[in-house]
């Protein structure tokens, strides 16, 4: 099968600071990789390159067959099938949930409102949170609040999802929700690239992990195998640190 | 000082007070809306990566805010209107030269507003595949607009207040009438207390409507 995202010789640097080097990784369709890494290794980095919210300096990235470096390419259209959910959620604080969640299909997708809100309601219910259609973000729980983003992203109906560190600014009692939610659409078959610290959720639900430091991916591979006997020095010593 | 003080000459004078008032709330609403639509043009220049977009609206804003509204109401009274229309009207020139002014500072709100907003908001929008101009008109302005409210009440305020200086191009609103007052009977109290009255009525009714707008919003 043909990897749905391909990255080569991805780079990435701030100024003098390179924070990507030399990024190789092929993504099957279906595929639940985890990114894992000490902070600054440049994980949030090389996920927000797959939807183009940080632009790479060189390398190339080819998402569905389309390269993100051809300038004839959509940066909207590839973005549409690509969703996100961000660390500190990135609610629209301004509109209900409800309308958090049809925004962005009635305003790039173009459905019509019914069709976008039969979709939005489903979505709730799925997340578990239809009663909540109607509040407004700031009323939400963290744990909540990040199951609505995720509903937010899935509503665009999009091939790939990209979560960056979706827990970490959960309260502990909240992770829980967020993880069985993100562990149902990987049993759905959903493409997911995570960055995330829960090593748990990575050993059970990752398909493939991949471990980075200093830019480069150090290492990656089954989380048996990566878990279980990491090859490599700084790996074992990342790992002894945070089991 | 205040010793026979003389209501009879308010009395006289107030019809004409009142007129002036009208023409006083009149350019004040001309140059605070056409000063936040050329604010919003300014601010969004300032905040373009285009050099040549940015750089004319920073030199535009370093310049009606670094010299004085006097001056530019001279300039435009005497230069400007006179130019373009070949005859001074004290009005379109009290007009202009308000507006000019007001939109550097309105630049800078707007620039202050939408800077404010979070850079998370802007990349979840982008994220869900909005465009730049969707994300503005949906995401970022609906949230920037409301904190803009409070700064825009200041400005607004200022702007009723600063439109006594177009008295000296002789448009015919409270102070004018106010210092022709004083002129004609040599009178202090008289007059600029009254002015000073329906200004204070004027800026006070405007607080009001601000208060109302910000708890609507």
């Amino acid at each position: 099968m043909d990897a749905i995202i391909q990255v080569r010789n991805l780079s990435k640097s701030f100024g003098t600071n390179a924070v990507l080097q030399d990024i190789n990784v092929d993504i099957q369709p279906s595929e639940v990789v985890v990114v894992i890494g000490p902070s600054g290794s440049g994980k949030s980095t090389f996920l927000r390159c797959l939807n183009l919210l940080e632009q790479p300096n060189g390398g190339e990235i080819v998402i569905n067959g389309q390269s993100l470096m051809d300038k004839k390419t959509s940066i909207t259209e590839i973005r549409s099938e690509v969703g996100m959910v961000f660390q500190q959620f990135n609610l629209f604080p301004h509109k209900r949930v409800i309308d958090n969640i049809t925004l962005a299909p009635i305003l790039v997708r173009k459905w019509p409102e019914e069709k976008a809100r039969a979709k939005a309601m489903e979505l709730l219910d799925k997340v578990g949170l239809a009663e909540k259609a109607e509040a407004y973000p700031p009323s939400l729980s963290g744990g909540q609040a990040q199951r609505v983003a995720i509903a937010r992203a899935l509503a665009m109906e999009p091939k790939i999802m990209l979560f960056d560190e979706p827990t970490s600014a959960l309260d502990p009692e909240m992770v829980g929700e967020v993880l069985a939610v993100m562990q149902q659409l990987a049993r759905e078959g959903m493409t997911m690239v995570v960055v995330t610290h829960e090593m748990g959720f990575a050993r059970e639900v990752g398909d493939r992990v991949l471990f980075m430091e200093q830019g480069y991916v150090v290492e990656e591979g089954p989380p048996a195998e990566v878990f279980g006997s990491p090859k490599q020095e700084r790996t074992r010593a990342f790992l002894s640190k945070v089991l | 000082m205040l010793g026979g003080f003389n209501f009879d000459i308010i009395g006289e004078y107030l019809p004409l007070l009142l007129k002036g008032a009208l023409l006083t709330i009149g350019i004040s609403v001309a140059s605070i809306f056409l000063g936040s639509l050329l604010g919003l043009v300014v601010g969004f220049g300032k905040m373009s990566r285009r050099w040549f977009l940015h750089y004319p609206a920073v030199c535009y804003v370093n310049f009606f805010r670094g010299t004085p509204l006097y001056v530019q109401i001279l300039m435009v009274h005497f230069g400007l209107v006179y130019a373009v229309l070949g005859r001074t009207n004290s009005i379109v020139a009290a007009i202009t030269a308000l507006s000019l002014n007001s939109a550097a500072y309105s630049a800078e709100i707007y620039r202050a507003g939408i800077q404010s907003i979070d850079k998370g908001q802007t990349e979840a929008a982008h994220s869900l595949g909005m465009n730049q101009s969707q994300t503005m008109r949906h995401i970022i302005l609906p949230q920037a607009i409301k904190r803009m409210i409070p700064a825009f009440g200041n400005e607004f305020i200022t702007l009723l207040k600063d439109s006594s200086l177009i008295a000296i191009v002789a448009a015919p609103e409270i102070m004018y009438w106010a210092n022709a007052m004083n002129g004609q009977y040599m009178r202090i109290w008289e007059p600029y207390l009254t002015a000073a009255l329906i200004y204070f009525i004027l800026t006070y009714s405007l607080n009001r409507l601000l208060v109302y707008i910000e708890r609507k919003v």
